[in-house]
């Protein structure tokens, strides 16, 4: 064993403080490494060239839904067999990336997975910049934007009510809480790090801005109580939304009657897509972002391992679903489930099938090797592989189920239109605008939050003997 | 480090109570203010010649249908051609101003420019000659016309009023003879004489939304 190899075993006990974060000496040095990506006064050029390409993209969305709002959904390729078509494909796919957030600033909180802290901030941006992706569709899926107000009860002249037994009006409620929670849970969060950008600020303008966001923290104790109290509870809240809202989700499947959507599977099975989504998405993100705003020693590459075996368990979770639903479609006997398992497999939309299960059940199984998951160009390209499939699986869901059901005389092939295409694709710009214009004006790291798993919040570190060290990795004791 | 005086503490509460006002509001606005019964009861547009429905059906007594000739028969009620109108006033008042407007348009063939008080939106399909041979009567709809100079629109023909009617319509059904009487009251409760009609007559309004919805 090598000397690397012991410390990193002393490293992993649970007993000593793992040490989560390289290079940062003392809390000063996170507060200047973090605030120091927002205070720069001119953002890195590669920042420059991308959001260039994803404002351009962005306003492509704008124009196609101008477009379709002028005309009507007809400028989609829904049409008669296939009613759902690349929208519902589209807001299922974001909901879904929208989980990582969530399950990893609530769930690993309250598990007390201390090395959320690095990634919690960004990933729970993610999440919203996700949910706005999805919450267009459907707005705009109604054809009639201006009546999408019938979406919520609100008492009308109509006296017409949504119909409270369809999941579709379940999904209104499930999402929109969802993005509520977490929008609250996130800016709750960045409070004490707005109070930092405000009391570093060097003009009066952003003084101004960001000391209004941050409602007058000043940190005393008082502050950090209730702030701590109102986090948890926050977090409490939001665990059940990271199992119910893809459960209500996959219910606009489940609860119709069509072959292929009718399985009691699809909440457990939505609910790990999503999450395998997510933290796909959250790689492909991070592992660029942290190389081009110098976060190496924040964001580090046990983080990103840490999340590749999160995707390694809940690809599996989704291979094994896959499996179980051609067992059932098997076992079951039941005539039109078997068609539709073989014909999703073997029929017209067979490449969409095989490539979804390269893409989400053989490609994650690489990251079993520790050498591939820790390495970036690996990881990063089988997050890519991850994305790809899950549009895959809800593409597969959505268009093999439609276009072939009860009635082979209606039986279809969905041809998707160039809106469609542009609109997803702008959707893809619009996500990763929030998220640049996130990265430069908002702390991407949770400054707070990290400096609370230092050595040096636990007695240790900047005034200990290590202090002087390159890696204060080798506290053993504690106390 | 504070950027902001004190006072702008109260800020915050203001703007709880702004956001609180402002969801009651949108509700408030969607329920009343965006409604028929706001936006349309009341209207009466000034029509080219002043007819008045007063004189013609209160004071001479004609019948509804000596105008609104297809109103048993087709879904809509017809708004008399001039022609009719001449059939009187070829002889009467044949040198009136205010009938001016009509001689024009008899001359000319040119048709009169009624402007239409009571319009349903283009995607609702109404049908009088079903209401009216059902016993459903001009005056529930329209209000007392016989008393009106100048017609003006007095239920605010929404959908929830429609629904409510077709939820529960005994109370204005009556014995079909009696549709054009702008005075008939039942001796027996309304929802009583209602009920039988429609029990001896079939009569089960649909609330299906194809049945206006088509």
């Amino acid at each position: 064993m090598t000397v690397s190899d012991t410390s990193r075993l002393v490293l992993d006990e649970p007993y000593a403080r793992p040490i989560l974060v390289d290079g940062a000496r003392d809390l000063a040095s996170i507060t200047d490494r973090v605030c120091g990506v927002v205070e720069r006064p001119t953002p890195p050029r590669a920042w420059y060239v991308a959001i260039t390409i994803t404002s351009c993209l962005t306003l492509m969305l704008f124009a196609m839904v101008g477009y379709l709002i002028a005309t009507g959904v007809g400028v989609w390729g829904n049409n008669s067999p296939a009613f759902w078509g690349w929208d519902i494909v589209n807001f299922v796919f974001w909901v879904g990336i929208a989980h990582a957030g969530t399950l990893i600033s609530a769930i690993l909180f309250l598990l007390r997975q201390k090395w959320r802290t690095s990634i919690n901030r960004a990933a729970e941006a993610m999440t919203l910049f996700a949910v706005c992706c999805a919450g267009l569709y459907p707005a705009v899926h109604v054809g009639r934007v201006w009546v999408a107000y019938w979406l919520f009860p609100v008492p009308n002249q109509m006296q017409m009510w949504p119909n409270f037994r369809s999941p579709l009006l379940w999904d209104v409620f499930a999402v929109s809480t969802y993005a509520t929670v977490s929008l609250l849970f996130w800016y709750m969060g960045l409070l004490p790090d707005l109070a930092t950008l405000r009391d570093r600020a060097t003009s009066g303008l952003k003084r101004g801005l960001y000391g209004f966001f941050a409602l007058g923290w000043c940190g005393s104790a008082r502050h950090w109580q209730r702030f701590e109290r109102a986090y948890l509870i926050l977090a409490a809240l939001a665990t059940p939304l990271v199992l119910s809202v893809h459960s209500v989700v996959s219910f606009d499947f489940a609860v119709s009657q069509v072959p292929g959507w009718h399985t009691t599977i699809f909440p457990p099975y939505f609910v790990a897509g999503a999450i395998f989504s997510g933290f796909g998405m959250v790689v492909t993100t991070m592992v660029p972002a942290r190389e081009l705003f110098g976060l190496k020693e924040l964001i580090t590459l046990r983080h990103l391992e840490n999340m590749n075996k999160v995707i390694l368990a809940t690809g599996s979770i989704v291979g094994l679903a896959y499996a179980t639903e051609f067992f059932i479609a098997w076992y079951g006997g039941n005539p039109y489930e078997r068609f539709v398992f073989l014909n999703r497999a073997l029929g017209p939309y067979w490449w969409a099938y095989w490539l979804m299960i390269f893409c989400n059940v053989v490609a994650p199984q690489f990251l079993w090797i520790k050498k591939i998951r820790t390495n970036l160009l690996f990881m990063f390209v089988i997050s890519i592989f991850v994305n790809i499939g899950m549009w895959l699986e809800r593409f597969v869901i959505v268009v093999t189920s439609l276009t072939r059901d009860y009635i082979p005389s209606s039986w279809g092939y969905f041809k998707p239109t160039a809106v469609d295409v542009c609109t997803f694709v702008g959707t893809i710009g619009l996500f990763l605008t929030l998220f640049l214009l996130f990265c430069r004006f908002l702390p991407m790291v949770a400054i707070a939050e990290v400096k609370t798993i230092l050595p040096a919040a636990h007695g240790h570190g900047a005034h200990g003997k290590h202090g002087g060290e390159g890696r204060p990795g080798r506290e053993v004791s504690h106390g | 480090m504070n950027v902001f005086p004190k006072w702008t503490n109260r800020l915050r509460e203001l703007f709880g109570l702004g956001a609180g006002i402002a969801g009651v509001y949108v509700v408030v606005f969607v329920a009343y203010g965006a409604s028929p019964q706001t936006l349309n009861v009341g209207y009466a547009p000034e029509q080219p010649v002043p007819f008045s429905h007063a004189m013609h059906a209160g004071e001479l007594g004609l019948d509804c249908r000596y105008c609104h000739n297809t109103v048993e028969k087709t879904a809509r009620a017809a708004i008399p051609p001039t022609e009719t109108c001449m059939n009187c006033h070829a002889r009467i008042r044949t040198q009136s101003d205010l009938l001016a407007p009509l001689f024009a348009s008899w001359t000319t063939g040119e048709p009169m420019h009624w402007k239409r008080v009571h319009d349903l939106p283009d995607y609702v399909y109404f049908d009088h000659s079903a209401h009216v041979t059902r016993g459903v009567a001009c005056v529930t709809c329209h209000g007392r016309v016989d008393t009106m100079e100048r017609v003006r629109q007095e239920q605010p023909l929404s959908m929830g009023w429609c629904l409510d009617c077709h939820r529960d319509a005994a109370p204005n059904v009556r014995p079909p003879e009696l549709v054009t009487s702008m005075e008939w009251t039942p001796d027996r409760p309304a929802a009583e004489v209602g009920a039988e009609l429609m029990r001896a007559r079939y009569l089960k309004p649909s609330t299906d939304c194809s049945t206006c919805h088509r």
